[in-house]
């Protein structure tokens, strides 16, 4: 009697115990990977987390060979509806001007959409350049050509830094657009954001564009950013986190949201969530992953902070909760 | 009389199964080398066409091979930048390995006094260990400065302004670039090239090297005359290997190339190969035809590295018959 009662405790046990599956975006895989392993500490369930990059995670997702894909930019609500998937953000990041002018020592150096396109366009190419000078009216900056540095890979990163172009510079809009990768008027390419880094740290005058979390966690100097209501902002957790709480978020277009440029005083102007993707067909798959996500969502900030990571504001949060339940796939 | 025929009966079912092993040995092998040699290779011909087929119908094959732009913000994709960057940096730096490593094989088999021989030969074959990453670190972390910093602003201002040539050194010097990339793949390249020549030098037959210092020819012309002569056909399959190499190189390549696509109009402009590409992309190529043309410029790559070899080794086999003849 004992024995079968153990055996099915057991076997309770075991078809309790989930294995959830994910593949997508590599720039949440750190945050991912901590959640998970916290997530198994508290209740047990496996969460398989693979970071092949946002274009095989949306795939993997429609193909249906994952419970959940992950991608560092948003789905529009035409392409979710057509491979019946749902969509939700989970952290966020922001985008960052790194710089190497050893004439400026600890001054920081200030930067609006206007000065950061034609420098990308290749119309601004000395740092002395009138224009850059009346943005830092106190600096001394130097005659020195200006290095370009991108990303050479196709990158959530590189989609959100043209992403703020395109809506802030009509040229660029017109002439390059936005994308995980573009066709580059100028600079040269680095792989990731270490090879963006080495690139601009080699060459004096260079400019680039990196993670947040990547610049934070190597001191690299980070430009502040002329925002929409025309303050220069830096960036850290506060003023990214304020994109997302003014962010008008829309639970009927899946949160089709793109943080750059969005309004408010003190909020960043380049930043982006990265998101959740989710198969509306297969509720039982996705109650999983949402099990998942809630867990993190209600437990998971501080190991998002610790990690660099800005977390949801809690309206979205709720949100989020809403719009499971709405489509049938609340955990 | 029955240990007699039994031992008969033995000694014939050993045969027949011996037989038996033979043959299925020569299957089992001939359909490894039938596996390796032919049907791998058209199997995945046939995968990368098949997954590139979009793509082709697309922008069809001539016009994917004349177009220079890669934008896929606008979905207009052309592979020549990436076709040009691989052939022009694997040919610099044939230009650039090849003398260098007939010299090591004639030092080596030749000039090296007898105890510096194996010291030599096994350095040189320990660069061939290396993996090609490191190869890229050093690029980028020690060659690429003094490159953009001493080596090509010197080159700059001696051969800048010669006409033609001229050309080739224009634009601003950074260390990141076509010279250095195919410098560092020469480098990468030298010890599979100065191994293959240097064993074909050693299987020079005593006697014609000996006959002809004995007719009073000085070391060099024995060289000259006699040691690359009759080499000549080891010295192109040292040469065939190194470019297979050359042309596959991804990993040090990304370091120092700039990774733009851009057709090169100097020695210091930044340029792509379709490696380099294909490694950068692959992962976030979010659209169909994006992937498809990923995959297309692959199938390129294997018919480019298909036909250099094919035309290579059509050079050896003409070689060879001319030194039979």
């Amino acid at each position: 009697m004992k024995k079968t009662a153990l055996a099915l405790l057991a076997v309770g046990t075991v078809a309790i115990a989930m294995e959830i599956t994910g593949a997508g975006a590599t720039f949440p895989q750190p945050i991912y990977t901590r959640w998970a392993a916290e997530f198994y500490k508290a209740t047990g369930n496996k969460v398989n987390y693979q970071g092949i990059g946002s274009g095989g995670g949306i795939r993997q997702i429609i193909n249906r060979t994952v419970d959940f894909g992950a991608s560092d930019a948003p789905l529009t609500p035409e392409e979710l509806n057509k491979h019946g998937l749902l969509q939700f953000p989970t952290v966020i990041g922001a985008v960052v001007m790194t710089y190497n002018i050893p004439e400026l020592g600890k001054t920081v150096l200030n930067l609006d959409a206007k000065a950061v396109c034609d420098i990308y366009l290749g119309k601004i190419k000395k740092w002395n350049d009138p224009y850059l000078k009346q943005l830092n009216p106190n600096v001394n900056l130097p005659d020195r050509p200006i290095v370009v540095v991108h990303r050479s890979d196709g990158s959530g990163t590189t989609w959100i830094f043209t992403n703020w172009l395109s809506k802030t510079c009509p040229e660029w809009k017109e002439k390059v657009g936005f994308g995980t990768s573009v066709k580059w008027p100028t600079g040269v390419g680095g792989k990731g954001n270490p090879g963006v880094t080495n690139y601009v740290k080699r060459s004096q005058g260079g400019i680039g564009y990196v993670e947040y979390i990547y610049a934070k966690e190597n001191n690299l100097p980070m430009a502040r950013i002329k925002n929409r209501e025309g303050v220069f902002v830096e960036p850290n957790i506060k003023t990214v986190q304020a994109a997302a709480a003014y962010a008008k978020w829309d639970k009927s277009k899946h949160f089709y949201q793109v943080l750059t440029d969005q309004p408010g005083k003190d909020t960043y102007p380049i930043a982006g969530a990265t998101f959740i993707l989710l198969a509306k067909d297969q509720p039982e798959r996705s109650k999983k992953a949402t099990t998942f996500f809630k867990w993190a969502y209600q437990n998971g900030d501080k190991y998002a902070e610790a990690l660099h990571y800005i977390p949801m504001p809690s309206n979205v949060k709720n949100m989020i909760f809403e719009y499971w339940k709405e489509n049938g796939v609340a955990p | 009389m029955e240990v007699v025929s039994s031992v008969k009966d033995r000694a014939n079912s050993i045969k027949i199964r011996a037989g038996r092993v033979d043959k299925f040995v020569k299957v089992l092998l001939g359909f490894w080398a039938l596996f390796v040699g032919l049907l791998f290779p058209l199997i995945v011909v046939l995968v990368l066409f098949k997954e590139s087929k979009l793509a082709i119908d697309t922008f069809g094959l001539v016009k994917f091979l004349t177009n220079s732009n890669w934008d896929p913000v606008a979905e207009n994709f052309g592979g020549l930048t990436m076709v040009v960057g691989t052939l022009a940096s694997t040919f610099l730096a044939m230009l650039i390995a090849t003398p260098v490593s007939i010299g090591i094989a004639i030092f080596i088999t030749e000039l090296a006094p007898k105890w510096l021989k194996p010291i030599i030969s096994t350095a040189v074959e320990l660069l061939a260990a290396i993996p090609s990453i490191i190869y890229g670190m050093w690029g980028f972390l020690v060659l690429a400065p003094v490159m953009g910093d001493k080596v090509e602003p010197w080159l700059q201002d001696k051969l800048g302004n010669l006409p033609i040539i001229g050309q080739l050194f224009s634009g601003t010097p950074t260390g990141i670039d076509v010279l250095t990339t195919s410098l560092v793949l020469s480098i990468m390249i030298i010890p599979f090239m100065a191994a293959v020549v240097r064993d074909s030098f050693n299987m020079v037959p005593a006697i014609m090297k000996e006959s002809a210092y004995g007719l009073g020819a000085t070391q060099w012309e024995v060289i000259r005359h006699v040691v690359i002569p009759y080499t000549a056909s080891g010295i192109a399959g040292g040469l065939i290997l190194a470019t297979g190499r050359a042309l596959g190189e991804t990993m040090a390549v990304t370091f120092v190339a700039g990774n733009n696509p851009q057709i090169p109009k100097s020695l210091f402009d930044s340029f792509t190969t379709i490696t380099v590409a294909l490694a950068n992309q692959f992962t976030e190529a979010d659209t169909d035809i994006y992937l498809s043309s990923l995959y297309l410029l692959a199938l390129l790559l294997f018919l480019v590295s298909f036909i250099l070899l094919a035309i290579a080794k059509y050079m050896i086999l003409r070689l060879e018959k001319r030194w039979k003849a």
